[in-house]
């Protein structure tokens, strides 16, 4: 069981991934079941492993997949973080995809991809070597693209197309970078950090561009964000997947580790990357948000509000100060949680009243109040007010800036959250203030099973995010284990 | 040259260089002639220039050796087994050109 | 009769059970699949030093038979292909009256491909490497044939160049050395005149059949006319034996002959191949050709691979990763080639644009087409990805990085266009309309699984990687070099 548990999460989703290639449409009873019953299945796996990682036992699963190449699934407690989130996310999003799609064409093709995705989002965060890492970046990248692409019409097809230069030209940079690495160092595995020393300080410099930049295009760092938006054009629970649960945390993520775990903070510091890469984020930051502003479709706004929030969890991890860390780990999860809540209120929105432009929300907490209570949480947190998850990631962000004598981060935070501000609280004057249009339909909010279904996990997060906020101090809530994390080593 | 042509016999050189001119000659055929029968031709010169040089080169003043011989052998089995599918294969392009259009067969001569 | 001669004596034996029992002849495959796969396997899984001299003959006139890491891999890769292609054609629904001998004529080609390319994995012999290319050629230009007389008669004179070219080099060796052993040349080859002239001029010849750039003309028009079952067998099969008697001879007999100069000639080659391979197959919009360029640019890896194998004192990854790719595209071009062609025949067209649909229509054929495009562009987890990456990390290694370059923007093009036919067949139906309903019939069965078991194959190669790279190192001109001790057959 110790060794194979980091090969049990990945068993798991292959499962319900291959059930749902197989079953055909009309069994699709058997499909939600199967969906449904492994990724609850897999919740409990990881809160065992939660309980038995807090203790500080590391789980290892390791194969030699080429000579000289290991592949190696890991399971510390930053891999953990990661997972609990994709995890329980996933669980979620699978509830409420079934509810948004219904019964609809391709359903069994979209689901297998789905499980292929969360697969690879697991795989990505339990990566214990570069190539192993590699292996499953690339394999999200696969697994999304028939997502993205799922409506099959000219704008998703576009979509997908666009999706697939950014992601591929970036994962052939970080590979190059990589391979180049390992040529100076041999294989590099995140739990013993290679000796850098000797390497000529421009080498190193190149290699970080050339992996930062291609991990940079998932995690959508201006000016490689160019994909996100356009991904719009696939279903909601798409959105969800690729802002929250997988795709742009999984560059993120990398990022992270290749600071941290490859080349380590002190030779960081020495090259002096880490203030142009928090610069770089700043600027994503802002110009995220500025393009948020300007968009009046709601998707859109959220999805340029993603390119800004995401970078946050860069800007924690450039600065190199504990608190920083702390911060930019800690907004990993609270982002998550945050962004899937708007995600799928507007998918809610647009399931059941066609609300997809920001000038049709008049009066939208009215009829749909769960929704938009929901929706309100989570905006609010965006802007980082308290109690809500958002301010605690602020908080420490703007802690770790003036640790690390990088206050010039502390007004960027504030200019954000003003934009943050003027971006959504407008969504939030109109759907509660403001009074419907006479001509739309009066609706039941939660009358079918399906409709529950289709609102409750909104809810659920929102409440999450919230109570991420509340209980920050307890040794299990988000920050507690980012702490965890930081105190475990990632300090030294 | 000095070598009499009685030595340039026994010793195959003669027929080495009698084969790298059918060679060439067959390569120049091969190159300028555009009809696919001329061509299949042109490469049986060539053909038989590589079995003369294989059979002559391996000649020696005084025994001959039969390894090249046997190789020139399979060689030519090998040749005339293609040449015969090649002239199939034009044979039978001609006909279903023949069939498709009946007056078009004089443009596939250019002769040169 | 050990198993290794029956690798070639039952292949032939079936051609001539297939030419007397002329229609049934088509249900020899289901004998032939499973025991030349089991032979195959048997081969690939025997003891690293197994090589068997064939008749009662010593060298240099005897002729060894070496089962090399090559051989092995190439000629289980051949046995699943063809087997897999067999099954395919045998499922084929009966064509129009007036096909039917042409549908006789396909399995004695298939078998007599079978020998000659099982013949030439394993023979050190360069004449009986010159028969066997005969027959791999013969076998290739009828099965062309079967879709263009014109395409195919073009192939053949070009290939009989090629081989005229490569018979003159062997005819020169033989004057010079007085052998035609491969492993008795790498002991006495010296690099005078003659041995530079011979080695070019087989060289030249090899280069013709392997279809590498600048002279793969024939191949596109060839492989893109064909019959589905038989361009699959042309792209995997044909091309890859000229390959491999390239390396033989650039690796071992000429091994002390060869210069880095010329390596470089070779691999430059092979990098233009694949940028011009790719460049054509993004401008095509017919389905087939851009699979065929696709081929063009995917013989360019074999051959960049040369300089890299070369390059180093160490070259396992290196030599590990040009062998597993010509396995991995044998695999993935081979179900590329068959799902293309139930794609195409569903849709009733030959162009990219008429597939919409399909992914709704067929998801298994489309699948087993998207899995091979994966391997084919190198992504993980995949045969192709392995050997790719073994490649990239061999050419960073020695700073070669125009290579890497090459190999990095290969693999980038080969994404633009291998999804651009994947992501039309997301596309809504063409031209919606009434008649669409009656869309062609969806294949399931036999047909459709062949293209996918391949393309699976391809892909789980990648969870082989050392297996295969200790399989590919068996024996290697590199690895310790054996002194072969002539001894009369057991």
């Amino acid at each position: 069981m110790m060794t194979f548990a980091p090969l049990l999460l990945v068993f798991l989703p292959l499962v319900a991934a291959g059930v749902s290639f197989a079953l055909p449409e009309r069994l699709s009873a058997w499909r939600n079941a199967a969906n449904l019953g492994v990724a609850f299945t897999k919740l409990l796996v990881v809160a065992y492993l939660l309980n038995a990682t807090e203790a500080g036992l590391v789980f290892e699963w390791r194969y030699e997949f080429l000579p000289g190449h290991d592949f190696v699934l890991r399971l510390d407690r930053l891999a953990l973080l990661f997972v609990t989130l994709s995890v329980f996310l996933w669980l979620l999003t699978t509830i409420y995809a079934i509810a948004y799609f219904d019964r609809g064409p391709n359903l069994p093709r979209f689901f297998g991809f789905f499980n292929l995705c969360v697969l690879a989002a697991t795989g990505v965060a339990m990566s214990g070597t570069a190539i192993t890492f590699f292996l499953f970046y690339e394999l999200l990248t696969l697994a999304t693209w028939p997502l993205v692409a799922h409506k099959g019409d000219d704008k998703s097809l576009r979509a997908g197309r666009i999706y697939l230069s950014y992601t591929l030209a970036g994962s052939v940079a970080f590979l190059a970078g990589i391979l180049w690495l390992q040529s100076l160092v041999g294989a590099i595995e995140f739990a013993a950090p290679p000796d850098l020393t000797g390497i000529p300080a421009l080498t190193l410099t190149l290699i970080f561009i050339l992996c930062i930049g291609g991990l940079g295009v998932k995690a959508a760092i201006f000016p490689l964000h160019g994909w996100l938006p356009e991904a719009m054009a696939a279903p909601a629970p798409v959105s969800a997947l690729l802002h929250a649960v997988a795709v742009v945390k999984a560059g993120a993520f990398a990022i992270v580790r290749m600071i941290y775990d490859v080349y380590g903070i002190g030779t960081v510091a020495e090259l002096g990357l880490g203030v142009p890469l928090a610069a770089l984020a700043s600027v994503t930051i802002l110009y995220g948000s500025v393009r948020a502003l300007m968009q009046s479709d709601l998707k859109k706004r959220l999805a340029y509000s993603t390119v800004s929030q995401v970078s946050y969890i860069i800007l924690g991890a450039s600065l190199i100060g504990p608190y920083a860390v702390i911060g930019g780990l800690v907004h990993l999860v609270h982002q998550g949680i945050m962004k899937i809540t708007l995600f799928m209120c507007a998918g809610a929105l647009a399931n059941r009243m066609g609300i997809k432009a920001i000038a049709d929300l008049d009066g939208a907490g009215r009829l749909m109040p769960v929704t938009m209570a929901a929706f309100s949480v989570g905006a609010l947190g965006m802007i980082g007010l308290p109690p809500v998850a958002g301010f605690i990631s602020k908080w420490y962000l703007g802690i770790g800036a003036l640790q690390s004598d990088a206050a010039w981060v502390v007004a960027v935070l504030a200019g954000s959250s003003l934009l943050n501000a003027a971006y959504f609280l407008p969504l939030l004057y109109r759907a509660w203030l403001l009074p419907p249009p006479p001509d739309r339909p009066a609706i039941r909010e939660l009358a079918t099973t399906r409709d529950r279904m289709l609102i409750l996990p909104a809810a659920v997060t929102a409440l999450v995010a919230l109570g991420a906020g509340i209980f920050a101090s307890l040794p299990f809530s988000p920050l507690g284990w980012a702490t965890l994390i930081a105190e475990g080593g990632y300090l030294r | 040259m000095d070598l009499p042509l009685p030595v340039l016999l026994s010793t195959g050189h003669l027929y080495a260089v009698t084969g790298a001119a059918l060679v060439g000659l067959g390569l120049y055929a091969f190159i300028t002639l555009r009809h696919p029968l001329r061509q299949l031709l042109a490469v049986n010169v060539v053909g038989a220039g590589i079995f003369l040089i294989l059979g002559g080169l391996g000649r020696g003043p005084d025994a001959t050796d039969p390894f090249p011989q046997a190789l020139v052998i399979t060689g030519i089995v090998v040749a005339v087994a293609l040449t015969a599918f090649g002239a199939a294969m034009i044979v039978r392009q001609a006909q279903t050109r023949a069939a498709a259009k009946p007056a078009a067969d004089d443009n596939e001569n250019p002769a040169p | 009769m050990s198993p290794l001669d029956l690798l070639m004596a039952a292949p032939l034996g079936f051609m001539a059970a297939a030419l007397m029992l002329g229609p049934s002849g088509r249900w020899l495959i289901l004998l032939a699949a499973p025991l030349m796969a089991g032979l195959a396997l048997w081969l690939a899984l025997l003891p690293p030093d197994a090589a068997y001299l064939v008749g009662q003959w010593d060298l240099p006139l005897g002729i060894l038979l070496r089962a090399d890491g090559v051989a092995r891999l190439m000629i289980l890769a051949t046995a699943l292909v063809i087997g897999a292609v067999g099954l395919h054609a045998l499922a084929e629904p009966p064509e129009k009256p007036g096909h039917a001998a042409q549908a006789e004529t396909f399995w004695p080609l298939v078998y007599l491909m079978w020998a000659g390319a099982n013949a030439g994995f394993l023979t050190t012999d360069l004449f009986n490497l010159y028969v066997t290319l005969e027959m791999v050629s013969l076998a290739a230009v009828a099965l062309a044939a079967m879709g263009s007389l014109a395409a195919a008669l073009r192939y053949f004179m070009i290939a009989l160049l090629g081989s005229l070219a490569y018979l003159l080099g062997v005819a020169l060796t033989v004057a010079r050395y007085d052998t035609v052993d491969v492993i008795l040349l790498a002991q006495v080859a010296e690099a005078d005149l003659a041995t530079l002239l011979a080695l070019g001029l087989m060289t030249a010849g090899l280069l013709i059949k392997a279809a590498l750039f600048p002279m793969h003309g024939w191949l596109p028009p060839a492989h893109a006319a064909a019959p589905a079952p038989a361009s699959a067998l042309l792209s995997a099969i044909a091309v890859k034996l000229g390959f491999v008697i390239l390396v033989r001879l650039w690796f071992e007999a000429f091994a002390a002959v060869t210069g880095p100069a010329a390596l470089h000639v070779l691999g430059g080659l092979g990098a233009a191949a694949v940028i011009y391979g790719s460049i054509q197959a993004m401008r095509q919009d017919r389905l087939k050709p851009l699979v065929a360029y696709s081929t063009v640019a995917q013989v360019g890896y074999l051959f960049l691979a040369f300089p890299l194998v070369a390059g180093t004192v160490e070259p396992s990854g290196a030599w590990a990763g040009m062998t597993l790719h010509g396995v991995a595209h044998m695999l993935a071009k081979a179900a590329m080639f068959l799902a293309a062609g139930l794609m195409l025949k569903a849709v009733a067209g030959d162009r990219i644009a008429d597939l919409g649909g399909l992914a709704q229509a067929m998801p298994l054929t489309v699948t087993a087409f998207g899995l091979a495009v994966v391997s084919l562009m190198g992504l993980p987890p995949s045969g192709g990805f392995t050997a790719k990456f073994l490649l990239l990390s061999a050419a960073i290694e020695q700073g070669a990085f125009l290579y890497a370059g090459v190999l990095v923007i290969g693999g980038l093009l080969a994404a633009v266009y291998l999804f651009r036919a994947l992501s039309a067949c997301f596309a809504p139906l063409a031209g919606a309309g009434p008649d669409t309903a009656s869309r062609g019939p969806v294949t399931g069965g036999v047909q459709a699984v062949a293209p996918l078991a391949l393309a699976g194959l391809a892909i789980v190669m990648g969870f082989a990687g050392t297996a295969l790279v200790d399989v590919s190192a068996i024996e290697a001109p590199w690895a310790t070099p054996t002194v072969i001790q002539p001894e009369a057959a057991p």
